[in-house]
């Protein structure tokens, strides 16, 4: 265990699908999860006999092992007609409340699911729950993020296609930056009642994302908050970043935030 | 604060590598980390002094090469340093930055014996 942050491996329960159904034939053709560009080269670049020690060129991206897991996420997000959100943000900003409510306006028109990251708890799982969705609880235990594997195993437990895949990640702005899932795109989630400097805090997060949703703006009236300075600042580290202010309270910005849902999945299919 | 999930990254990726070469135990580990990236260096030596034990690593120095970003500047469409995100072109102070260089988390080499 890390005695920094206290991640640890082995502590990852995701929970298990209890509806029954027949998933065996669910991917059509028998899919492999052998991962590609696992063999490296190997090549000697100085033997020196004095020191009986030679180099070894390496050349591998630490992360390669989940970068490929997210790749075949990918493959097999595509194969079911899944467009993949990973919803990050910090700890309170109200993804839960966000998605609960999307779910709700969603309802009907199109396949869905959720995969809730949390420490500890089914609590969110049991919120998404209620509204008719089903969700996947994984509890990482230590760990600070989810990682591409526990999307894998728990996307198998999922019965969804030709719809939308929520993830909501553990609320973190540091560590789920790195972590492809194989997603579509992040969406990050910085709430008015957070800092304006948030993007320039945690640049690589605001870096990662496609969208950021600015949440709770029914609270502005009541706060000494600067939304263009927010914007400006997510700007700055992401001139890419597409915007939206929403609040699920006032139903300020739904549409918008639905509508570019359905955008991206439009996008994912004709890429696909 | 993710970095223990790295060092167990890195110490499969050894452990791989040990396997096709067949070397006994790690000196020293090369890794190059972009300055622009999620990496906090101080975070990793640490966590890999935890990570790597019991492993082939396990008494390997952790040798971090930073990697300078760089970048392409939209607004003045030059090649440019970017010391960190969030800052401005140093030539022009535009902020329609391209990172090109500054997020690498690659395990480059390692000394064997």
């Amino acid at each position: 265990m890390c005695s920094v942050c206290g991640c640890s491996e082995g502590e990852t329960r995701i929970e298990k699908h209890d509806h029954a159904h027949d998933h065996s034939d669910e991917h059509g053709s028998a899919h492999s999860h052998q991962m590609e560009g696992q063999k490296a080269s190997v090549t000697v670049l100085r033997d020196d006999p004095a020191a009986r020690s030679h180099l070894v060129s390496v050349e591998k991206d630490i992360l390669s092992k989940n970068n490929d897991i997210a790749a075949h996420n990918r493959r097999h997000f595509a194969s079911h007609g899944v467009l993949a959100l990973n919803l990050v943000s910090s700890p309170g900003a109200g993804k839960t409340t966000l998605l609960v409510e999307s779910l709700k306006q969603l309802s009907g028109q199109l396949s869905m699911a959720v995969i809730e990251g949390d420490q500890e708890t089914s609590a969110d799982a049991d919120r998404i729950r209620a509204t008719g969705v089903p969700a996947l609880q994984v509890n990482t235990g230590r760990g600070c993020h989810l990682d591409a594997e526990m999307i894998d195993r728990a996307f198998h437990e999922l019965h969804i296609h030709d719809g939308v895949l929520f993830i909501e990640n553990v609320g973190n702005l540091v560590c789920p930056a790195g972590f492809d899932l194989g997603e579509a795109h992040k969406v990050v989630i910085a709430s008015v009642t957070e800092g304006e400097d948030k993007p320039l805090k945690y640049p690589n997060m605001f870096a990662a994302a496609s969208l950021m949703l600015v949440s709770k703006v029914d609270l502005l009236p009541h706060l000494d908050f600067d939304v263009e300075a927010l914007i400006d600042n997510a700007l700055k580290v992401n001139p890419a970043l597409q915007v939206i202010q929403v609040s699920p309270t006032t139903g300020e910005g739904m549409e918008r935030w639905l509508n570019w849902i359905g955008a991206a999945r439009q996008m994912a299919a004709a890429t696909a | 604060m993710h970095e223990m999930a790295l060092c167990q990254g890195m110490v499969e990726l050894i452990e791989e590598q040990r396997r096709l070469d067949g070397f006994a135990t790690v000196k020293r580990v090369i890794v190059e980390i972009g300055a622009l990236g999620h990496v906090d260096p101080h975070a990793l030596e640490f966590a890999f002094d935890v990570g790597a034990r019991g492993t082939s690593a396990e008494s390997a120095a952790l040798e971090i090469r930073e990697i300078p970003g760089r970048g392409w500047c939209m607004d003045c469409s030059r090649s440019i340093e970017i010391a960190a995100r969030g800052e401005g072109c140093p030539e022009c102070g535009g902020y329609q930055l391209i990172v090109e260089q500054g997020e690498e988390l690659r395990l480059k080499e390692l000394e064997v014996a």
